[in-house]
């Protein structure tokens, strides 16, 4: 689950890490209060779960409250990279003395998390060329005690009480990663203004398996509407804009599946992985959903170990008697009751194929031909 | 003969009263997996397909000989059975269980790693040495013996791809799931090298995803190894930034791609299926 920046800035400042003074704001009126408050220039910043916000115009700068409204009143009717702006960041403009980057994620490689810190923040990690980025991986029984930090500092070049500053910080940032269950706790810049540290930009993703026990942090919601229902379900869904709606039972299956429409030149028109075990209610719901996508065939690959070949024929047959499917399906039965299944599929007038290449030529055949 | 378990590994089931482990207990007796025990707290004293239940883990090692244990418990509760597991003593721990938090995941991995215990998964079918043993949950019929060693990210997939195998001729010597969460316990590399070293093993097949990246690394260990391997990397269509189930299959700031992946693989001399049903042409190939 991603924070907007602002939720990030606010968890920032409870572990006692630095951050500019503001507020986010979600009318051109309450920003010009926030901007009267703070005094002096401000930034707006629009608030989406992505990045690159700059390039669209989404990070204005106003020197006095009336300014600020007619930024924030601007940036609000935008949408940035696909993402409506409903709600902006008015922050406190900060003296920016030198960039740099830290973060701290989970190397799966590794099994361990990582600090991953570099003196040239401001610009997109991915383009920092290896030299200029300092790794260390985090052991933990031992966490980030002093000397590790000191070691960090030295490597970045942090002298002083900037570099003192930035041993306070680190082992903050990293207890935060550690009690909010977080997959990446990133601030892009940390900048060094005077002698202080200032987080001025947050990026925070919690785990999603751990929100159980985060209930504190607000849900933020990056779905879309049929991707949600999905998830409600306990299914997991990607839109992916074709006219092939897939369903199958397992992620690497549904992956396969999907890439095998796509070698038979087919368009998926979404991921589905209908789970093992799903059972007869959850694979009717399953179809369910796949209609929404609104496509021009539907594909079920089922290789049923826990899932019950006769399940998925049940569901599928329920939910024809209840509602029109108004879509030819390709059904692909193998593996557990596949007898049973096969033979419910045929009794009402359907094919259930055997091979799963052959299942989805088919299936990318009817599509194109419509 | 085959890698990690074998016809003599006793098994117990954490989570044996559940739906899942009592279910799963009559399938893996079936395929001839001694399981000796389960565990389920406050259960001790009942049985379970004629395998009696034990309060501790603990309990059920003082009574039998415990070489493994499979983990059949919920999410929540996933962190602790593994400590338990762990600390009395079980080397080799299976992890069926699905979204267990990422920083227990961690946890679990380190404890096992200071304690000298095998770590299979989580968020795995499990392992199976062909017509030997069983640990986990995939369906019986498609696994017979044989000499060609599998390993994977994968679930459902895989057993496409070892039916496939079967239907062709090629039993397989052990096919190992390594789990599709992002922080696991074995690794590719780690299998591989027991594939390597074992005598039943001829050739091995690598199914691996896009996200991390866990077939790069293996990659370099491939270069080094004398016996041929396939692969197959699935999420060739997968968009960039969006999770494909798996909580690792995810293409990141440019990392773990599809085309990286294959890159790597090919360069190690691994042939790499562009689809599913091309590998038992491939293992073909290579076995010439």
């Amino acid at each position: 689950m991603k924070l907007f920046e602002y939720m990030g800035k606010d968890l920032f400042s409870s572990y006692g890490i630095t951050v500019p003074r503001g507020r986010m704001v979600t009318t051109p009126d309450e920003a010009a209060k926030v901007a009267q408050e703070i005094g002096g220039t401000v930034v707006v910043k629009s608030q989406i779960l992505a990045g690159k916000r700059g390039k669209g115009g989404g990070i204005k700068f106003a020197d006095n409250p009336e300014e600020a409204r007619e930024a924030t009143s601007q940036v609000l009717s935008m949408v940035l990279n696909g993402h409506k702006v409903e709600k902006v960041l008015v922050e406190e403009k900060i003296k920016i003395d030198k960039e740099l980057y830290l973060a701290i994620t989970v190397d799966g490689s590794a099994k361990k998390p990582v600090i991953i810190a570099s003196i040239q923040g401001g610009m997109d990690i991915e383009e920092v060329p290896d030299e200029h980025i300092v790794k260390q991986h985090i052991d933990l029984p031992m966490g980030v005690p002093p000397f590790l930090c000191r070691e960090i500092s030295r490597r970045l070049g942090l002298t002083g009480q900037v570099g003192n500053e930035f041993n306070s910080l680190l082992p903050l940032l990293y207890k935060l990663f550690r009690e909010k269950d977080a997959e990446l706790v990133e601030i892009n810049p940390l900048v060094i203004s005077g002698d202080t540290l200032i987080a001025a930009d947050s990026k925070v993703t919690i785990d999603d398996d751990a929100l159980f026990r985060q209930k504190d942090i607000p849900y933020v919601e990056d779905r879309t509407n049929i991707e949600k229902q999905a998830h409600d379900l306990g299914l997991a869904f990607v839109e992916l804009g074709g006219d092939i709606a897939v369903m199958a039972n397992g992620a690497g299956m549904s992956m396969g599946s999907l890439d095998t429409l796509s070698h038979y030149g087919g368009k998926p028109a979404n991921f589905l992985d209908a789970g093992g075990g799903t059972g007869m209610e959850g694979t009717v719901k399953a179809i369910e959903l796949l209609l929404q996508t609104n496509p021009k065939v539907i594909f079920i690959n089922i290789f049923g170990g826990i899932t019950r070949c006769d399940d998925v024929a049940n569901a599928l047959i329920q939910v024809k008697k209840a509602r029109e499917i108004p879509v030819p399906v390709v059904i692909r039965l193998v593996g557990t009751n596949e007898e049973e299944g096969v033979r419910i599929i045929k009794e009402n007038g359907m094919e259930a194929y055997k091979v799963m290449q052959e299942a989805a030529a088919k299936a990318v055949e009817i599509a194109n031909a419509n | 003969m085959a890698i990690i378990i074998d016809e003599k590994t006793d098994v117990i089931i954490q989570g044996i009263t559940g739906k899942q482990g009592s279910f799963h207990a009559g399938q893996m007796l079936a395929y001839g997996t001694k399981v000796v025990g389960g565990v389920s707290p406050g259960k001790g004293g009942q049985e379970v397909e004629g395998i009696p239940v034990y309060d501790t883990v603990f309990a059920a090692c003082e009574e039998n000989q415990v070489d493994a244990s499979v983990l059949f418990v919920s999410a929540i509760f996933a962190k602790y059975a593994a400590f338990e597991a762990i600390t009395a003593g079980v080397k080799v721990l299976v992890i069926v269980t699905e979204h267990i938090p990422l920083h227990d995941e961690m946890e679990i991995v380190e404890f096992a790693r200071r304690n000298g215990t095998t770590v299979i998964g989580p968020n795995t079918f499990g392992i199976v040495s062909s017509g030997k043993c069983k640990i986990g949950i995939p369906p019986n019929q498609f696994f017979v013996e044989g000499p060609i060693g599998v390993v994977a990210r994968s679930g459902t997939l895989t057993y496409e791809i070892v039916g496939n195998l079967t239907a062709n001729g090629f039993g397989q010597s052990t096919v190992v799931g390594l789990g599709g969460d992002r922080v696991v316990g074995l690794s590719f590399i780690d299998v591989l090298e027991k594939f390597e070293k074992d005598p039943q093993t001829k050739a091995v097949i690598l199914v691996g995803e896009i996200g991390g990246n866990a077939e790069e690394e293996a990659s370099l260990f491939i270069k080094e190894m004398t016996k041929p391997v396939v692969a197959y990397i699935a999420g060739k269509s997968a968009p960039p930034g969006k999770r494909m189930g798996h909580a690792g299959a995810i293409i990141e700031r440019g990392k773990g791609t599809f085309d990286g992946k294959v890159e790597a693989l090919q360069a190690a001399g691994v042939k790499v299926a562009t689809l599913p049903f091309e590998v038992p042409d491939l293992l073909r190939q290579v076995l010439k």
